[in-house]
C-alpha cells in the first residue's frame, strides 16, 4: 500500500524540542475498522445514528468506573511539564501530539457535559459540544498515542494519557467507530488463536521446523514442545517470535536456555499468543477473554509456572494484569511468581551458576539496551522496585563483553517508546512512526557515534518489528536490531553439560 | 449592624460552605470510582508505607515537576510554599490568642508576599513566553494567575501602602466564627482583597484547583507496586468473575 511522501527527520546532535506547529499531523489517520471487524468483537459495525448521546453516556459510565479517569479529567493544571515529553510530539510538532493536549481532546468534551464551568462558561475553560469534527480528531489523535506512559512520570499529579487514550477507544468502539489494525488482529485472537493468525498445526510445522534448524546449527536435539501436559512450564510469546525476523532468534535463545537448564516446558496451540490488544483499545472485557487463554492452557496442561517471552504491552497485561484478570494462580506452584517473564528466568539461572557462556561469541556485537515502555513504566522484573531495568541489562553483560547504555534521559523510567507501540504498528500509519522515532533514534546514533554500538537489544515483540521497519529511514542497519534471547542464543554453551 | 458587614458575613459563610461541601462532594466521587487495574507508574514502591513516602515527596517537592522543567518547578512550587507561608501569616486574623508558630511565621509571610506575587508573574510569563505552553492556556488558566495575583497585590498594598483597621478586621472574622457579628472596616483596598479571596473559595471545588486533593487520588502515584503478590479486584470486575 502507498504511503504518501513525507520528510524524514534529520538526526541533529542532540535533541531540539520542536516549536508548535498546528496540524503538522491532522492528515494522519490511521484506517478505520470495516463492519465485519468491528461485529466480531460485539461493537456496532458503523457509527450508529444517536452516537453523541451514546459517547456520552459511555464517557459518564467509564468515569464511574475508572478512577483515573475521573480524577484526570479535572486534576490537570495545564502546567505544561508533559508537553516536551512524548516521542510523537517531539518527532512531529504537532501540539495535539503533546499529552496534555491530547488529554484536553477528551477534557474539554468532559467540561461541557460533566462539570458546572463547562455548562455555564464553556468559553471561559475551553469546553466543546462532541461534535462529529471533535469525533474526528479524537479518532485521529488518541490513535497517535502508543500508551507509553512517558508522560505520566513527569506529570506532577501522575496523569497518565495512556488511561485517556484507553477510554477514548473503548467510547468510539461502544459508538461503532474501530481501528482496523488493532480490531482486526483482535479478531484473529478470537477466531485463530494468535495475533499473526497462525493455526494450531501451523505453528507445530513451524516448531518442527525450528528444531531441524536449531539441530543442523547445533548438533543437538533442542525442542520446542507444543501442547505438552505436565511439564514445569508453560511459555506464552508474542506470536511473531514463531517466525518473525528477528524475533525467532530470541524463541531459539529461551528454547536453548530450557535445553540447559534441563527444566521441562511447552508452548500452548490455545495460548498461543502473549500478547494482549484488548489493552490498547481498553477494553476489559476484551483483555480479560484474551487472558483467560492462558489460564485455561495453564490448567488444562497441568504445568507448574508460567513463563512469558519478549513482548512489552503482553509483559504490562502479564505482571500488572493478570492476577487481577484471570488469579488466583493458587493451582500454579507457589515458590515461583506468577507470571515469571523469560528474562527473570534466564537470570535467575545464571545467577545460581546454571547456565555457562562463551562471551566471546557475542564479541562482534556492540550493544546497547532499549527499554521498552510498557516493561519500564508498566511493570517490574525480580523483588526491587526497577528490577525491569537490572535483570535485561545483566543478562547481556552476563553474555557479551561490550555494553554502554544510551544517554540517561532517554533510558529506565525515562525511555522513549519505540514510536509503533499501543496499536500503531501499522503501515497506514507509517509517516507517525518514522516520525515517532526520533528521539530514540537520536539517542541510539549517540552511542554509535561515540561508541561504535551496532545491536541495539530489546524485549518486545512491537519494538523489534517497528525498529527493522523504521531505523533504515534514518540510515541504519535492520540488523542492528534483536532480542536479548539472541545474545544468550549466541553465547549459551550447550554441549558438555 | 451595616449593610457591607451583613453582605460580606453571608459571603464568608456560603463561600465556605461551598468549598467545604464542594470538595468534599469531589473527594467523595473519587473514593467511590474504583480503580480496577494496578496501574502504578513505575518504578513503583513496594509496599503501602513506601507509597506514602512517594506520595509526601510529590506533596511536598513536587519531585516529578521536578524532574520535567526546571522553570515550571521553581516557579511553582516557590508559589506554593509561599502562599502556604502567607497563609499561615493569616491565621492570626483566625485565633486569639495567637499561636507561637503563627507568631513566628510573621515576618517570613511577608517576604513570601512577595516572593509569591514574584512566583505568580514567572507562572504567567511562561503562559505567554512558550509557545507549548500558549498553545494549552485557556482564558480561565490566564484569569486564575490573575485572580491569585490581585489577591495578593492587593493584600500587600494594604500592608505598605494604604493600610487598614486590621484590629477591627479581626474583630469581624472573629465575630463571624463565634456567630457574634462585628462591623467590617469600609476600606476599599480590603473589600477588594475579600471579594477575591470569596471568589477564590467559591471557584475551588469546580475547577483545575481540584489538583490538591485529586493527586491524592492517582492510581499511578498512589498504588504500590504489587500486584503479583496481591490479587487486586474492584466489585464491578469482580461480578464478571461470576458471571463466567
Amino acid at each position: 500500500m502507498a504511503t504518501a511522501k513525507f520528510e524524514i527527520p534529520t538526526l541533529k546532535r542532540y535533541p531540539v524540542i520542536p516549536l508548535v506547529q498546528v496540524g503538522a499531523m491532522s492528515h494522519i489517520k490511521s484506517f478505520p475498522a470495516a463492519g465485519p471487524i468491528q461485529k466480531t468483537l460485539g461493537f456496532p459495525e458503523a457509527l450508529v445514528d444517536d452516537w453523541q448521546d451514546k459517547a456520552i453516556a459511555k464517557m459518564g459510565e467509564m468515569l464511574g468506573k475508572y478512577r483515573s479517569l475521573q480524577v484526570y479529567m479535572d486534576a490537570c493544571v495545564h502546567c505544561g511539564a508533559c508537553s516536551d515529553k512524548c516521542h510523537y510530539f517531539l518527532g512531529t510538532g504537532d501540539p495535539k501530539n503533546m499529552p496534555v493536549a491530547r488529554q484536553d481532546l477528551m477534557r474539554k468534551v468532559y467540561r461541557r457535559y460533566f462539570t458546572f464551568a463547562g455548562k455555564y462558561f464553556p468559553k471561559l475553560v475551553g469546553a466543546v459540544d462532541l461534535t462529529r469534527e471533535v469525533l474526528d480528531d479524537w479518532y485521529n489523535y488518541y490513535y497517535q498515542c502508543s500508551e507509553c506512559r512517558r508522560c505520566s512520570v513527569f506529570c506532577p499529579y501522575g496523569i497518565d494519557t495512556a488511561e485517556i487514550t484507553m477510554a477514548a477507544r473503548e467510547i468510539m468502539d461502544s459508538v461503532g467507530l474501530g481501528q482496523k489494525y488493532t480490531n482486526e488482529i483482535i479478531g484473529k485472537v478470537h477466531t485463530i488463536g494468535n495475533n499473526l493468525g497462525m493455526p494450531g498445526p501451523a505453528l507445530k510445522n513451524t516448531l518442527e521446523g525450528l528444531e531441524e534448524d536449531t539441530k543442523d546449527d547445533t548438533g543437538l536435539d533442542i525442542k520446542f514442545p507444543l501442547d505438552v501436559k505436565g511439564v514445569d512450564v508453560l511459555l506464552v510469546t508474542p506470536s511473531a517470535d514463531f517466525f518473525a525476523e528477528p524475533h525467532i532468534e530470541s524463541m531459539i535463545g529461551y528454547a536453548k536456555v530450557f535445553h540447559a537448564s534441563g527444566i521441562s516446558w511447552t508452548l500452548s496451540s490455545h495460548a498461543s499468543e502473549a500478547g494482549n490488544f484488548g489493552m490498547f483499545i481498553g477494553n476489559y472485557e476484551q483483555m480479560r477473554n484474551i487472558a483467560l487463554r492462558v489460564r485455561e492452557a495453564a490448567l488444562e496442561l497441568g504445568v507448574k509456572r508460567i513463563v512469558v517471552g519478549e513482548c512489552g504491552h503482553a509483559w504490562r497485561v502479564a505482571y500488572s494484569f493478570w492476577n487481577t484478570l484471570i488469579g488466583p494462580f493458587d493451582f500454579l506452584d507457589p515458590r515461583y511468581p506468577v507470571p515469571q517473564h523469560i528474562c527473570e528466568f534466564t537470570d535467575g539461572l545464571i545467577q545460581r551458576g546454571a547456565l555457562k557462556f562463551d562471551k566471546e561469541a557475542n564479541d562482534s556485537r556492540i550493544i546497547t539496551f532499549h527499554d521498552s515502555c510498557n516493561v519500564a513504566r508498566g511493570s517490574r522484573m525480580g523483588n526491587m522496585p526497577g528490577g525491569q531495568f537490572v535483570i535485561p541489562r545483566r543478562i547481556i553483560t552476563s553474555v557479551a563483553n561490550h555494553f554502554y547504555d544510551m544517554a540517561p534521559e532517554t533510558i529506565h523510567e525515562s525511555t522513549f517508546c519505540c514510536g509503533g507501540g499501543g496499536g500503531l504498528l501499522t503501515d497506514d500509519l507509517m509517516e507517525l512512526r518514522v516520525k515517532g522515532a526520533l528521539p530514540r533514534t537520536q539517542a541510539l546514533k549517540q552511542v554509535v557515534d561515540d561508541h561504535g554500538v551496532n545491536f541495539m537489544a530489546m524485549i518486545c515483540a512491537i519494538c523489534k518489528s517497528q525498529f527493522t521497519k523504521v531505523l533504515p529511514h534514518y540510515g541504519f542497519d535492520m540488523s542492528m536490531v534483536g532480542g536479548v534471547h539472541q545474545l544468550v542464543s549466541k553465547a549459551i554453551r550447550l554441549g558438555d553439560k | 449592624m451595616s449593610t457591607l458587614t451583613v453582605i460580606y458575613g453571608l459571603l464568608f459563610y456560603g463561600a465556605t460552605a461551598m468549598l467545604v461541601l464542594g470538595v468534599a462532594n469531589r473527594i467523595r466521587t473519587y473514593a467511590k470510582a474504583p480503580a480496577p487495574l494496578k496501574i502504578p507508574t513505575t518504578p513503583a514502591p513496594l509496599t503501602a508505607s513506601g507509597v506514602r513516602w512517594r506520595m509526601a515527596r510529590e506533596v511536598v517537592f513536587f519531585e516529578s515537576l521536578f524532574k520535567s522543567s526546571m522553570w515550571t518547578w521553581i516557579f511553582g512550587w516557590l508559589f506554593h510554599v509561599t502562599l502556604l507561608l502567607v497563609t499561615l501569616r493569616h491565621l492570626r486574623y483566625f485565633q486569639e490568642p495567637v499561636w507561637l508558630p503563627v507568631q513566628l511565621v510573621q515576618p517570613l509571610g511577608i517576604m513570601a508576599g512577595f516572593a509569591m506575587v514574584a512566583a505568580l508573574g514567572g507562572l504567567w510569563a511562561r503562559r505567554w513566553l512558550v509557545d507549548r505552553v500558549r498553545y494549552i492556556s485557556t482564558p480561565s488558566d490566564h484569569l486564575m494567575l490573575l485572580l491569585l495575583l490581585a489577591i495578593g497585590l492587593s493584600g500587600l498594598t494594604m500592608r505598605f501602602v494604604a493600610h487598614t483597621d486590621i484590629i477591627a478586621l479581626k474583630a469581624f472574622v472573629l465575630g463571624l466564627m463565634r456567630f457574634n457579628w462585628q462591623p467590617l472596616p469600609a476600606d476599599p483596598v480590603l473589600l477588594v482583597h475579600l471579594t477575591l479571596v470569596v471568589l477564590l473559595m467559591i471557584i475551588f471545588p469546580i475547577s483545575k484547583l481540584l489538583h490538591a486533593p485529586g493527586v491524592f487520588f492517582s492510581p499511578t502515584r498512589n498504588q504500590a507496586d504489587n500486584a503479583r503478590e496481591v490479587r487486586h479486584i474492584s466489585a464491578w470486575a469482580a461480578a464478571l468473575d461470576k458471571k463466567a
